[in-house]
């Protein structure tokens, strides 16, 4: 075999070994996929350019210390938590970020009165992105979203009903 | 003011979660481009040697392809939304290794010692046992946090797995190691295995220990203490890893064990003076055995001066290696591009040249460029598991992609160093690259869990009611 062929063979196998890893970087580049954020021209955000422009006459120390846009409520996340059956009916607790433990312990944020719950039944709590996950604490009856039994930590649809022994609770706007 | 006037508007949007895209198309695509690689390099290597393509080629490629292929569909039947990556890394590193082992066979002085011949044939089939095994993880356990159940037991059966070597009649003593075990003609090394049920022992451990470890503690000197009680863990895993380093004079298992441990605690209570301990810890437990240990002594001597070492070993002295000095000069003399495959010398390692030191062939024949990618390729597989402990959802999960991956780092960085003489050299085995069926075997089923993982934790969330404002609010009648 010519010492060119042999040659070129060497440079060609390290090239495309690159190629490859130069791919798989590829790959996870375009694997960083989560929300999908639509941009939506409307009255709305007309009105909120005006308040913009009122503000730029602010000095800038003073906006500083304003919440960044971003910080707001996002339009479709939950507002409350309802029990919406079982002896608590009506309870509702405010969600401002904070995790709500239930159970029949005297330390939980919803203390069930109720037989079939655990003492330490589940909780439900925000993830970095404010989406809120129910999560079961190994309860004995286990808790249902909707119907089917959690077996992982899950993120609640809006308005889903979640079935700790008698109790249904749901978040609401 | 210029920049207020330039502050972006502020737009309406609208947040919402696109469909994970399963990506096992990609998956599939960068399969074949894995498969291709080792045929090229086959080919390669046939044609610097014999100057001909070698005959084996179609059924090689066939091979290679085969098991890659059923591996792909059993993913894609049971793990759809796992990650599209470890697979193909895997895929390659293992067929690379295949074609060194190949190449090492075809050279006349391993086969004049008879280290070599039908090397890579019995690799073929360790890799078609470990996808079997691989499948075999896959098919069976449908959701890893069922290990979880297995915490005490698989503490029971590391146990027993390193202690397999020191049973008498059953251990092999080679080279000053007692790492193999010997069933029937076949030997095993027991200490892969034991990598990953321990894994599986400190996850589950930790999950539950975590809160004791991290909060209960004493701030001293900026670093938190942990209490006298919770230190016992540690203390008794420390000494378990002396306990191997003396009785098996494996420096490298003692390493891996001991680190994964640390990298474990320290993702479960995130608290810095664990490292601090643990690196204390490991390196009084390593400069006190080397003080007694002759092996462990000799290894380091080679380390710290290869050159009087070989000089030693021409002499014909007993108890001293020429090798470390012969894989430094592979990678001198393969220099940046390398000689091309087919073309080194470093069948001048003879006898550990397919297992130990394949990498110091790599190193020749491939060059500084083809090492470095091949290191990238084993990070790529690292930052794939850790990235999958990122995603998981729950603890236990978290914790055992976190020690598996770990795990696999250390054993690459306790290889590589050891044979580019960063570190003194330890008796492992590269990951998919070197010859043996244990270590293949192993890691396949590694690939497996890492993959059943990152299968669960990238799953889609059950979709959310298509429009929530329009719809009454679901009762559900028990």
């Amino acid at each position: 075999m010519s010492e060119l062929t042999l040659t070129v063979m060497r440079l060609g196998f390290l090239a495309v070994l690159w190629l490859f890893v130069i791919v798989a970087v590829q790959v996870i580049r375009s694997d960083l996929f989560g929300t999908r954020v639509t941009q939506r021209g409307s009255r709305r955000d007309a009105g909120r350019q005006q308040q913009q422009a009122a503000r730029q006459a602010a000095p800038p120390q003073q906006r500083g210390q304003q919440p960044a846009g971003g910080g707001r409520q996002r339009r479709n996340a939950p507002s409350k938590l309802v029990v919406s059956e079982g002896t608590l009916t009506g309870t509702t607790v405010a969600l401002q970020g904070q995790t709500i433990t239930l159970g029949r312990a005297h330390d939980s944020t919803i203390v069930l009165d109720d037989d079939y719950a655990s003492s330490r039944h589940a909780r439900i709590y925000p993830d970095r992105d404010g989406q809120w996950i129910v999560e079961d604490l190994g309860s004995t009856n286990g808790t249902y979203l909707d119907r089917s039994r959690l077996t992982t930590p899950t993120p609640i649809p809006l308005g889903a009903p979640i079935r700790i022994g008698k109790t249904v609770i749901e978040l609401r706007k | 003011m210029s920049s207020t006037t330039n502050s972006p508007t502020h737009h309406t949007s609208t947040i919402g979660s696109i469909g994970t895209p399963s990506r096992r198309n990609t998956e599939l695509a960068l399969l074949i481009f894995a498969v291709a690689i080792p045929v090229f390099a086959y080919a390669n290597v046939g044609l610097a040697i014999n100057d001909q393509v070698p005959s084996g080629l179609l059924g090689y490629g066939l091979g290679l392809g085969l098991l890659a292929g059923v591996a792909h569909l059993v993913v894609r039947k049971f793990a759809p939304y796992a990650d599209p990556l470890l697979l193909p890394l895997a895929t390659l590193l293992n067929g690379l290794g295949l074609v060194v082992i190949w190449r090492l066979d075809q050279s006349k002085l391993l086969q004049s010692l008879h280290v070599s011949g039908g090397k890579a044939t019995n690799q073929l089939l360790y890799t078609a046992l470990g996808i079997a095994l691989f499948v075999v993880t896959l098919v069976f356990l449908k959701d890893h946090r069922v290990l979880q159940r297995y915490t005490y037991i698989s503490m029971a059966a590391a146990l027993v797995l390193l202690l397999l070597p020191l049973v008498p009649g059953l251990g092999l003593n080679v080279y000053g190691a007692k790492i193999w075990i010997s069933v029937g003609g076949f030997t095993i090394q027991p200490g892969e295995f034991a990598k990953i049920v321990l894994a599986i022992f400190f996850a589950g451990y930790l999950m539950v220990k975590r809160d004791a470890l991290a909060l209960a503690s004493r701030r001293f000197m900026g670093l938190y203490l942990p209490r006298g009680r919770d230190l016992g863990p540690i203390l008794v895993v420390w000494f378990i890893s002396i306990l191997i380093l003396v009785f098996e004079t494996d420096l490298g298992t003692s390493l891996l064990f001991f680190g994964m441990f640390v990298i474990m605690l320290y993702v479960a209570t995130e608290r810095t003076s664990w490292i601090v301990f643990g690196l204390l810890m490991s390196a009084v437990g390593a400069v006190g055995v080397a003080s007694f240990e002759p092996h462990v002594q000799q290894r380091v001597q080679a380390w710290l001066d290869p050159m009087k070492e070989y000089k030693l070993s021409q002499q014909g002295v007993a108890g001293h290696s020429e090798q470390a000095m012969q894989a430094l000069w592979a990678f001198g003399s393969g220099g940046t591009l390398g000689t091309g495959l087919g073309q080194g010398h470093s069948d001048l390692i003879r006898f550990a040249a397919n297992s130990d030191f394949i990498l110091a062939t790599f190193g020749e024949e491939l060059g500084l460029a083809g090492i470095m990618a091949i290191l990238l390729i084993y990070g790529l597989i690292v930052e794939r598991g850790v990235r999958t402990a990122l995603a998981a959802r729950d603890p236990f999960g978290k914790l055992l992609a976190v020690g598996l991956s770990g795990a696999f780092a250390l054993q690459v960085f306790v290889v590589a160093g050891g044979v580019m003489g960063l570190i003194p050299l330890t008796g492992m085995t590269m990951p998919f690259l070197a010859y043996g069926g244990s270590s293949v075997i192993a890691n396949w089923a590694l690939i497996g869990i890492l993959i059943r993982i990152s299968d669960t934790a990238r799953r889609p969330a059950p979709a959310p009611a298509a429009n929530p404002d329009a719809e009454m609010t679901q009762v559900v009648r028990p």
